[in-house]
């Protein structure tokens, strides 16, 4: 009788193709994303004379340099070239793109969902650490660096080693105006931001399961901020909706043969996993960081701590430091914080969801501050403009721009000015991040819209009110 | 790939947690290309002031430890983001070692294929070690991966790794040469696994 086995140790078996002494696996790679950033990696393999060994499993899409407003040229000729050394890269290697201009151009982690690419029981790999996103799916899904990339990009192959199994119960319900970055935060503020480090995080639990596809997403792409490499949900009904009629998902009888597939990749009842976590959904509230680290997260209710209180000298000059750097007085309360603007969009919360509960927010309000809103992929910002969300945003006095990772990391030219304060929803509040000397708080998207129109860190529950969301 | 089997220099204890791969290198310097000038762009933002001075204070513009090969810190070295840069930003500025508590996932990999070790030492021996070295810079430090030991004088250190990346180091193995050496398996498993999984080929 074969070991009760994880969601994890399924997905490996099935992409094992040799095992070293040593422990290493040689693993098959099912869809390979890169992107810009990928282009060290593209060098490497053309130092070495080798081609792409499977392109019609490598997808390529514009999103770290872009620009966010497409009605202007790039003004920096190296950002420019860093977008048309791409599209040269791709095109040389017969790689589908959706390059700048193209209709589906996006983030990629927003794209790759959206077009039915990312599937229930791929491994996928991009050089990114937020691949984990791609978890929501019940795949195996990791972050790599430009060596690996070129690795895969030569063998659709990668060697690893077989990560402990974590996993994430959270269960009960959540309250009304508790976002699924609210569970990331939660759970990242519990077990640190090295907390699933060397391991591979399953989620699991009634509130996990009640959680959209984009909630899903949300809460995988957090897995790298707690120090996990990937992080997956087992697919279920709610992921075989979203992916029927995409366009690169299996159709008719192919998929549904797919499906009787994937409804098996759960973990079973008995299996074990290297360590449990447990949190209960209801005790979650609206959660924002106060930082300089993802862990660094806090209850909307709460104050930032004083490094005078901290019995641990080594934790008492890391709150304040991190205190200083953010420019923050010890113990003040986070809803007296104000701030100088707002950013709505990255690979964590840019996707239509995302959007409405900034906009239930947001609508028939100003914002106190400027900022700007990214859609995660151009076929979100078409989805957005068809609901009229686009409007909300701009009578709100925010900016609509076009989608890339644009603020988030701040490579494009969308920065936060030093020592600005900005809410945003992205996914890191480390020093510069946004750009040098910029302070980030990160929180959910109606969180980030209750304090642009507060003008400070603020509760999104009481402006939610009676309101649709 | 460059070997790593021992060293002996001088080690520099830059005892943060949390040093993430943007304070190690910053965004915007991930467009330029692989070359010696990326070791200029090291911790590029804790380095130097707003005007682009280099900050006295930071150790590694210090005279006892501008050289370094060896980097001593916290816990969660190189946590974040995947860029593999920021491996050759600490390369190209000479450093072949860190020791830490505790190192991000991604970027430990992203050591090992570039010959650059990640030692794992426990929080009361980095403190230790930090603490030997901030008070005499001088006396190098032997990091010897075979033995997996540390030391410094007459103090011995074990430190952990791997064995996956153990046995990449000390043998310097280019893994795409060695993933040559399995076509054969990897066509096979390529043929096989398109009747067992239809779904996963090359969408359409």
């Amino acid at each position: 009788m074969s070991q009760a086995q994880t969601l994890v140790d399924k997905l490996w078996s099935a992409h094992e193709i040799a095992q070293r002494e040593d422990g290493a696996a040689l693993l098959w790679v099912d869809r390979h994303y890169v992107h810009e950033g990928s282009f060290l990696a593209f060098t490497q393999m053309k130092e070495r004379g080798g081609s792409v060994a499977e392109p019609g499993l490598t997808f390529g899409t514009a999103d770290h340099y872009v620009p966010t407003r497409r009605n202007r040229p790039i003004a920096d000729p190296s950002i420019a070239a860093m977008v048309t050394d791409f599209a040269a890269n791709a095109a040389a290697s017969h790689i589908s793109n959706f390059g700048l201009g193209d209709p589906r151009q996006g983030i990629v982690h927003v794209v790759g969902p959206e077009q039915g690419l990312t599937l229930p029981g791929l491994l996928i790999v991009c050089g990114d650490s937020h691949t984990s996103t791609h978890g929501a799916f019940g795949a195996y899904a990791f972050g790599i660096g430009a060596s690996e990339v070129a690795h895969v990009l030569m063998t659709q192959t990668i060697w690893q080693k077989r990560p402990k199994r974590m996993r994430v119960t959270v269960s009960g319900k959540t309250i009304a105006g508790v976002a699924a970055k609210d569970i990331a935060l939660a759970i990242i503020a519990q077990i640190g931001a090295d907390g699933a480090q060397g391991h591979a995080i399953e989620y699991a639990g009634s509130a996990i399961t009640a959680l959209s596809m984009e909630g899903r997403l949300t809460l995988c792409n957090l897995s790298i901020e707690a120090g996990g490499r990937t992080g997956m949900v087992a697919p279920d009904a709610t992921t075989f909706a979203y992916l029927k009629g995409r366009p690169y998902a299996p159709r008719g009888a192919a998929f549904d043969r797919a499906v009787e597939d994937w409804s098996a990749l759960v973990s079973d009842n008995d299996a074990v996993f290297d360590r449990e976590v447990t949190l209960d959904a209801g005790a979650i509230a609206p959660i924002v960081t106060w930082g300089t680290t993802p862990d660094d997260a806090l209850p909307i209710d709460g104050t930032v701590p004083d490094p005078a209180r901290e019995r641990d000298p080594v934790r008492a000059n890391y709150v304040r430091d991190a205190l200083d750097y953010m420019g923050i007085t010890p113990g003040k309360k986070l809803t007296d914080i104000t701030i100088d603007r707002v950013f709505i969009g990255s690979c964590t919360n840019s996707r239509i969801e995302d959007l409405r509960a900034a906009a239930a927010v947001l609508a028939g309000r100003v914002s106190k501050v400027p900022g700007l809103v990214s859609p995660g992929s151009s076929v979100v910002k078409r989805q957005a403009e068809e609901e009229g969300l686009d409007r909300i945003f701009r009578e709100a006095g925010l900016e609509w721009a076009d989608s890339g990772c644009s603020m988030c990391v701040g490579i494009n030219g969308d920065v936060v000015p030093p020592g600005e304060r900005c809410a945003s929803t992205t996914n890191r509040n480390f020093r510069g991040r946004q750009g040098p000397g910029a302070r980030t708080h990160l929180m959910s998207p109606a969180m980030v819209a209750a304090a642009a129109v507060s003008g400070h860190l603020a509760d999104a529950r009481p402006l939610l009110a009676g309101r649709k969301q | 790939m460059e070997k790593f089997v021992r060293l002996t220099d001088k080690a520099c204890p830059l005892l943060l947690s949390n040093i993430n791969t943007d304070m190690i290198l910053p965004a915007r310097y991930l467009k330029l290309p692989r070359t010696s000038e990326l070791g200029d762009t090291l911790f590029y933002d804790l380095r130097r002031d707003a005007q682009g001075n280099k900050r006295p204070d930071f150790l590694l513009n210090q005279s006892a430890w501008r050289d370094a090969k060896i980097l001593v810190a916290g816990r969660n070295f190189g946590g974040g983001s995947s860029r593999e840069a920021a491996v050759y930003a600490l390369y190209e500025a000479g450093i072949r070692c860190v020791i830490a508590c505790s190192f991000g996932d991604i970027f430990a990999q992203n050591s090992v294929k570039n010959g650059m070790l990640t030692a794992v030492l426990s929080e009361p021996d980095v403190q230790e070690l930090g603490a030997a070295i901030a008070a005499d810079p001088e006396l190098p430090v032997t990091v010897d991966l075979e033995q997996q030991t540390i030391l410094r004088g007459n103090r011995s250190f074990s430190f952990t790794i791997d064995p996956v990346s153990r046995n990449q180091l000390l043998n310097g193995w280019d893994d795409i040469d060695m993933t040559q050496s399995y076509r054969d398996r990897i066509a096979a498993f390529k043929s096989a696994d398109r009747e067992r999984r239809p779904w996963a080929g090359p969408p359409s």
